[in-house]
């Protein structure tokens, strides 16, 4: 505590686990921080603040190495930095407060101004704690869920709560003369500027290298470190080079799945063969994930559309039984080269919507999904609606996107007349618009396609509801070599015709992963992570609820006290889900955001109080 | 072989192939040779429009153009004014 600052922190130990302790201080130079998170070059930056800036350290820490460098090169220290970070470091000399957050938002930063005091935390909850702070749906956020599927930095779904958005900075000026404006400053940006010059091997090398590199920083921890593995290339392919190109004993983790659609058990055994790990699995049945979902919406902390976090959750809770406290994962990789369906369809949409009296090219639309059977039978017109692939389309900066967005954007016809209202004027795609960066026009359209993801999924749900929440749940840190700071500048300027070629997705990391992994999961069609849905909480053989929460969260009389939805078209729903008949993405997505808003209503608006002293006694 | 071929000689083989020694050059017909399919046909269109940037008319796909390398490098001669 200073006389205008105070400090607080729960620590997951992983370096200097005795000298680490925070919220730490450096005296000399009026310094004390609070950081959640790690910087993975701090061997390298002490080494130069050593050297050339005669800097003494007290600890082997990365905080301490935070603080000497935020000394020495003041706010753009995080330049410097590679790693994953939410930090703030009170500076007494100068009575400010300097906030970060790392690049692309691995680590969470939450604020809120209450009654004259700027209040920070790594979860919402923390704010909530603290007397008076209002706890309120921000029906805008929900809005951004129910299209983007999060709700987009700085809004939250929170009324009065902001989160700082990855890649920037806040500075907290404190005192009677101090400025009322908190602007966040950026600092970082992906910049898909295309080097047309490189060429494919020479990529796939040089990526090699950046992700061997990016791997080794991320195995410094005093604690083991382990991986998952879902069977898929990117998780396979870290496992592979710390297997091959480290000498790190390797321990691998992956989830199965009771529905065989969902299930990659055999491609993780073949890994798992092939590079010879140390290996555990964990079972995610429906009736686990409906289980764990409660406890899951209080880490999560907002409403989400799929129930895909849940098995990351059970996942981490294995790694954490099995003694670990670190796992690397291949997350980053589909945003930074180019592997999502979304880039494909999109490609192949562009491809229709650029002739569009062609009968031929609406084919290539039906052979994406040549297992949706509605799909196949669709009349051409019908076809380039449904995937907006109409020329009228191709004049929207958000063309990638558009049938993703449309079709979550319809579960907000479920929404209650007073919500409807009170959204009125609310659009998300206008105001993201207007917040997009000067360059965007001038950027490949596969490259606006990245941008997106990378900039509003990958942070506000991949990272968060499916990354940092869940595993942190567990008290398990995960991290990503393919969003260390190098490979994703490196990755940035890859020419698009590298990152998909033809209909080939992540086409240099295919050819990188030659030889570190088996040849079928480099030729096996991408499957994305998915987990069952409405499936989780109704029975489908027999129309029964698995728990006795989902029918009274559902009833009319709970969803019409939230006031969020329509309790009579959530009860249509809810019939459609029972009769075995809501078999589509949108139902089930609708089901979902549904659900996922009252379980958070209930545990953060209505029972908040008992939860935290709950919360309390349960990790003392 | 000229840059053309070699370019979509390289495509077939990477992306429409399952099995890559086969002679994508000394293939006189793709289609007879079940080396290209109706979707491969429009994936290979979107190759050579992403890659010579010109466009290709539903006329133009035709075995004619498409069916061996030696006609599709014809083919892209033509539609770059060659």
């Amino acid at each position: 505590m200073d006389r205008g600052c105070g400090l607080a922190h729960a620590r997951l130990s992983i370096l200097d686990l005795a000298g680490g302790a925070q919220p730490m201080q450096l005296e000399q130079d009026g310094l004390a921080i609070t950081f959640n998170g790690e910087v993975f070059n701090y061997l390298e930056l002490r080494e130069e603040l050593e050297r050339e800036h005669g800097r003494r350290f007290a600890t082997r820490s990365d905080t301490e190495t935070i603080l000497h460098a935020y000394a020495v090169w003041g706010e753009r220290c995080v330049e410097r930095m590679n790693g994953q970070w939410a930090f703030a470091i009170w500076d007494a000399r100068r009575q400010r407060l300097f906030c970060a957050r790392d690049r692309i938002g691995v680590r969470p930063f939450f604020w809120t101004l209450h009654e004259g005091r700027f209040l920070f935390a790594s979860e919402v909850k923390a704010l909530f704690a603290c007397p008076g702070v209002t706890r309120a749906f921000d029906l805008r956020g929900l809005n951004e869920v129910l299209t983007f599927w999060c709700a987009a930095a700085p809004r939250t779904v929170w009324e009065g709560i902001s989160e700082l958005p990855p890649g920037c900075t806040l500075t907290i000026e404190a005192g009677p003369g101090a400025s009322g404006r908190i602007e966040p400053k950026r600092y970082w940006q992906l910049d898909y500027t295309s080097d047309d010059s490189q060429q494919a091997d020479a990529s796939a090398e040089k990526l090699i290298e950046l992700l061997v590199d990016a791997a080794r920083l991320r195995l410094r921890a005093d604690v083991p470190v382990g991986a998952y593995l879902s069977g898929g290339l990117d998780s396979s392919v870290i496992a592979g080079i710390v297997k091959r190109r480290t000498d790190t004993r390797l321990q691998t983790f992956s989830v199965t799945f009771e529905d065989p659609d969902y299930d990659e058990s055999d491609y993780q055994r073949e890994v798992v063969e092939l590079l010879g790990t140390q290996h555990d699995t964990v079972r995610a049945s429906n009736e686990l994930i409906g289980g764990v979902f409660p406890e899951l919406a209080w880490f999560m902390e907002t409403p989400v559309v799929r129930t895909a976090p849940a098995p990351l959750y059970v996942l981490a809770g294995l790694v954490r039984k099995s003694g670990y406290k670190v796992v690397l994962t291949g997350e980053g990789s589909d945003e930074m080269l180019g592997g999502y369906d979304i880039f494909k369809e999109a490609k192949v949409r562009r491809f229709c919507a650029q002739q569009p009296d062609s009968k031929l090219r609406p084919q290539l639309l039906r052979s994406l999904y040549p297992y949706l059977k509605s799909l196949q039978a669709q009349p051409d017109a019908y076809l380039r609606a449904f995937f907006h692939a109409r020329a009228e389309d191709l004049q929207n900066p958000f063309f990638s996107h558009l049938p993703r967005w449309k079709l979550t954007q319809q579960i907000r016809g479920m929404f209650s007349k007073e919500t409807k209202a009170a959204l009125a004027g609310h659009d998300p795609l206008e105001e993201l618009r207007a917040r997009l960066p000067r360059e965007y026009a001038s950027w490949h359209p596969f490259a606006q396609a990245q941008y997106l993801e990378s900039t509003i999924l990958l942070p506000g749900y991949i990272l968060s509801s499916q990354g940092d929440r869940p595993a942190m749940g567990q008290s398990i840190e995960g991290r990503y070599p393919f969003l260390d700071a190098r490979v994703m500048d490196w990755a940035a300027h890859l020419p698009p015709r590298l990152k998909m070629k033809g209909l080939d997705e992540k086409h240099v990391l295919k050819r990188a992963a030659r030889g570190l992994v088996p040849e079928r999961v480099l030729a096996r069609p991408k499957q994305p992570y998915r987990a069952p849905d409405a499936a989780s909480f109704i029975d489908p053989s027999t129309g029964k609820s698995r728990y006795p929460y989902v029918d009274e969260l559902l009833s009319e009389t709970s969803v019409g006290m939230t006031g969020v939805f329509d309790p009579a078209s959530v009860t249509k729903l809810v019939d459609k889900v029972r009769s075995g008949s809501a078999t589509g993405v949108k139902d089930n997505m609708a089901f979902v955001s549904v659900l996922s808003t009252q379980l958070v209503a209930q545990r953060f608006l209505d029972r908040f109080e008992s939860e935290v002293t709950a919360s309390d006694s349960a990790h003392p | 072989m000229s840059e053309i071929s070699q370019k979509v000689s390289e495509f077939i083989r990477s992306s429409l192939l399952l099995d890559s020694n086969v002679d994508v050059a000394g293939t006189a017909s793709f289609l007879e040779a079940g080396i290209i399919d109706s979707t491969g046909v429009l994936e290979l269109v979107q190759f050579l429009e992403e890659t010579w940037n010109f466009s290709v008319k539903d006329e133009e796909m035709v075995p004619a153009n498409l069916d061996s390398l030696a006609k599709l490098e014809a083919f892209v001669q033509r539609k770059l004014g060659g």
